[in-house]
């Protein structure tokens, strides 16, 4: 029995030196996606769009979250007194809706990104769908 | 065949009740047996059993099996997400610790929330575009498929196995507490259970058990803190008063405590839990099981809202645990209350035992047998869920797509799943025992660190760096995988605690290795990828952008259901 086979996408690519890159290319993922129209996505002003405004605002997001928690880490670290004042002459400390927030935060960021997507990724990709249906 | 195999696992179910008689003349250090507990229990098995008779009557192709043939809603997958994720340790755990040290609690519950986040942002939406039933699917979409599945499915085991062993040693010691059972007839049990389920239920039955036991748990743990808040006039104020009196510590359980020393220790927890969490297999494999990428994002958004409302929960339940059973004799262990001094300390069980005394406490015998159940069905949920992840890793990428090269029937590769279960299943109850007397407590942190030293780097690098080759994604990957062993072996937990080196003598000090576990990896991804100059590195590099544009737009995505 043969144990291992050259995969599928591999298989294709050394030996055909005499081809364009671009054939080549084809070869190795056919079938995972209709290259034909790969160019012309890439062009689609909508597609354009969607990849601009969903890696600027998923990055942003994802540093915003970074940088709380870290910063929220840091306090832990480096000023545990800090999160222990009282609030208000009470016993509950700062710390305590401060460590809350990270948490609502957390739940709150990632409702922005899923409404913004609904609300526009999701248009923009039905619109290049069409467009681009061989 | 089927209907055999049906009743004879009824009759399965039915063992504790006999093996109860044997287990309570015993007595030691077991808890009285506890009917209700036992009754409700019984009543989650067998309803779950019906699940799995009715999934596998339905659960014919591989995409059944794998991703419930894509026909989880998002509301549903949000729910069996939260319900993978809230352990037994972490409900147990968490509020054990809150009732200890108080505010530290909370930073850990903070921790293991952060990574949902940066999973819906960066993660959820590209795996489904690309993948379809593991997340090697995703990393090996462009690389070389035989070099990247071994390396998944190493990352993917290695994680499973210790994720694993740490759940099936809290279950025993859990059961042995609330059922009387014996530690090994508990650990059979969940094995047995957990085979069940996953053989022949597949993904379908695998979900509903997650979905049914995270309602469950976030029901109970809704009317706990309910009931307490109630006693205090629902003034956290009054609560943490009370507790600030009654606790030794006074008022520094308000702020951080000794958890957290040393800041770099802190830092690098804080990077295992947060990016472990997004290279958890059994977390990614779930959304593959939602019909395309809307749904995905969608799922992780109720996901991330149960689970950080469930932490919120669990702080309110160890404060509640502080004031109503620190205080009250009928929980506290006689001997070292005389000792101590300190109600904290004498919990009967110890500090993990917190939430189900306060259960008894505000909702009586009947309440404390429906918490005791679903602590049960949360940590059968939890393994079935990693179990299948395993399988799948050893059907879907080591024998369908390395030994079979992507040819492999349909069928055959199920039957492979079905028996690696088994195996793991096996596996898993021998563990188990051996691991009974050893302090287990490192696997999860350990789990949490190759997840995010060996799976995620690897998964992230691939989505979205063009430059990544199948050379530089093998060596990072094995370097972020090895590093974060030797890193966990050689940290006080394992070097002083397990292994009983001198104290202060580990040669690595922080408790959680990911700092530089993770910074291995990537710095080993990009140094190898940038100097491949092989032809299978330009081939990486020029797959990428059909990768891309497919992973943000989903044209040519898995569809959804086989049906």
């Amino acid at each position: 029995m043969e144990l291992v086979r050259q995969p599928v996408q591999a298989a294709t690519a050394p030996r055909e030196k005499g081809l364009p890159p671009w054939q080549k290319f084809q070869r190795i993922i056919q079938g995972i996606i209709d290259v034909s129209n790969l160019e012309k996505i890439e062009r689609d002003p909508n597609y354009q769009e969607l990849v601009r405004r969903r890696s600027s605002l998923g990055w942003l997001l994802s540093a915003v979250m970074l940088v709380v928690y870290f910063g929220f880490i840091l306090l832990v670290a480096y000023a545990p007194k800090f999160l222990g004042i009282p609030l208000g002459g009470g016993v509950t400390t700062i710390g305590i809706p401060i460590g809350l927030t990270v948490i609502v935060l957390a739940f709150v960021l990632t409702g922005i990104y899923v409404r913004q997507a609904n609300s526009s990724y999701d248009v923009l990709i039905r619109k290049i769908v069409e467009e681009n249906r061989s | 065949m089927k209907r055999f195999a049906f009743l004879s696992v009824i009759l399965l179910a039915s063992v504790p009740t006999i093996a109860l008689a044997a287990g309570a003349v015993e007595g030691g250090s077991k808890q009285a047996i506890n009917w209700s507990a036992i009754g409700m229990f019984v009543g989650f098995v067998g309803l779950t059993l019906v699940i799995t008779y009715w999934a596998a009557k339905r659960t014919a192709s591989a995409a059944d099996f794998y991703s419930a043939g894509g026909g989880i809603t998002g509301f549903q997958n949000g729910l069996a997400i939260a319900g993978d994720y809230m352990s037994a340790a972490s409900f147990l755990g968490i509020s054990g610790l809150v009732y200890t040290s108080g505010y530290d609690g909370l930073i850990y519950s903070v921790g293991w929330l952060v990574g949902w986040p940066i999973v819906t942002f960066l993660i959820a939406e590209q795996l489904r575009n690309l993948g379809k039933f593991t997340f090697a699917d995703v990393t090996s979409f462009r690389l070389g498929q035989t070099e990247i599945r071994i390396l998944a499915a190493c990352g993917s085991l290695v994680t499973v196995a210790f994720y694993l062993i740490a759940q099936m040693v809290g279950a025993g010691k859990l059961i042995q507490l609330l059922f009387g059972l014996d530690y090994w007839i508990a650990v059979v049990l969940v094995g047995g259970l957990m085979m069940i389920y996953v053989t022949f239920g597949g993904m379908k039955a695998t979900t509903w058990v997650q979905i049914i036991k995270a309602v469950l748990l976030l029901s109970g743990a809704t009317f706990m803190a309910g009931a307490v808040l109630y006693k205090f006039g629902f003034s956290p104020e009054a609560l943490f008063t009370k507790a600030t009196e009654v606790h030794p510590k006074k008022l520094a359980i308000m702020e951080p405590g000794t958890l957290i020393s040393n800041p770099l220790s802190a830092i690098s927890l804080g990077l295992a839990l947060m990016f472990g969490t997004a290279g958890l297999p059994h977390i990614l494999m779930r959304f593959f099981t939602v019909k395309d990428a809307q749904a995905a994002r969608k799922s992780v958004f109720y996901a991330t809202g149960f689970i950080g409302y469930f932490y919120i929960l669990t702080f309110i339940i160890g404060f509640g645990a502080i004031t109503l059973v620190s205080t009250d004799a009928m929980f506290l262990d006689g001997s070292i209350l005389e000792k101590t001094k300190s109600g904290i300390a004498a919990i009967k069980g110890g500090s993990n035992m917190a939430a189900i005394h306060l259960a008894n406490a505000v909702g009586g015998n009947l309440f404390l047998g429906f918490i005791s159940a679903v602590a049960f069905a949360t940590i059968l949920a939890v393994v079935s869920g990693l179990a299948l992840a395993g399988a799948s890793s050893i059907s879907h990428d080591l024998y369908g797509m390395v030994i079979k090269g992507g040819n492999a029937n349909e069928q055959d590769e199920i039957r492979v799943s079905k028996i690696a279960t088994l195996v793991l299943g096996v596996l898993a109850i021998f563990l188990g025992i051996v691991f009974e007397n050893q302090n287990v407590a490192f696997m999860v942190g350990l789990a949490f660190a190759i997840a995010a030293s060996c799976n995620f780097p690897v998964l992230v690098m691939s989505i979205f760096w063009k430059g990544l080759t199948t050379r530089g994604a093998v060596v990072g990957g094995f370097l972020g995988l090895v590093s974060a062993v030797v890193g966990v072996v050689l940290s006080p937990a394992v070097w002083e605690v397990t292994l009983g080196f001198a104290k202060g003598s580990a040669p690595i000090k922080l408790d959680n290795p990911a700092l530089f576990s993770m910074a291995i990896a990537f710095a080993g991804i990009w140094l190898v990828s940038i100097l491949d100059r092989s032809k299978r590195a330009a081939v990486d590099r020029y797959g990428y952008e059909a990768q891309y544009v497919r992973s943000q737009t989903g044209i040519g995505a898995a569809s959804a259901t086989a049906h």
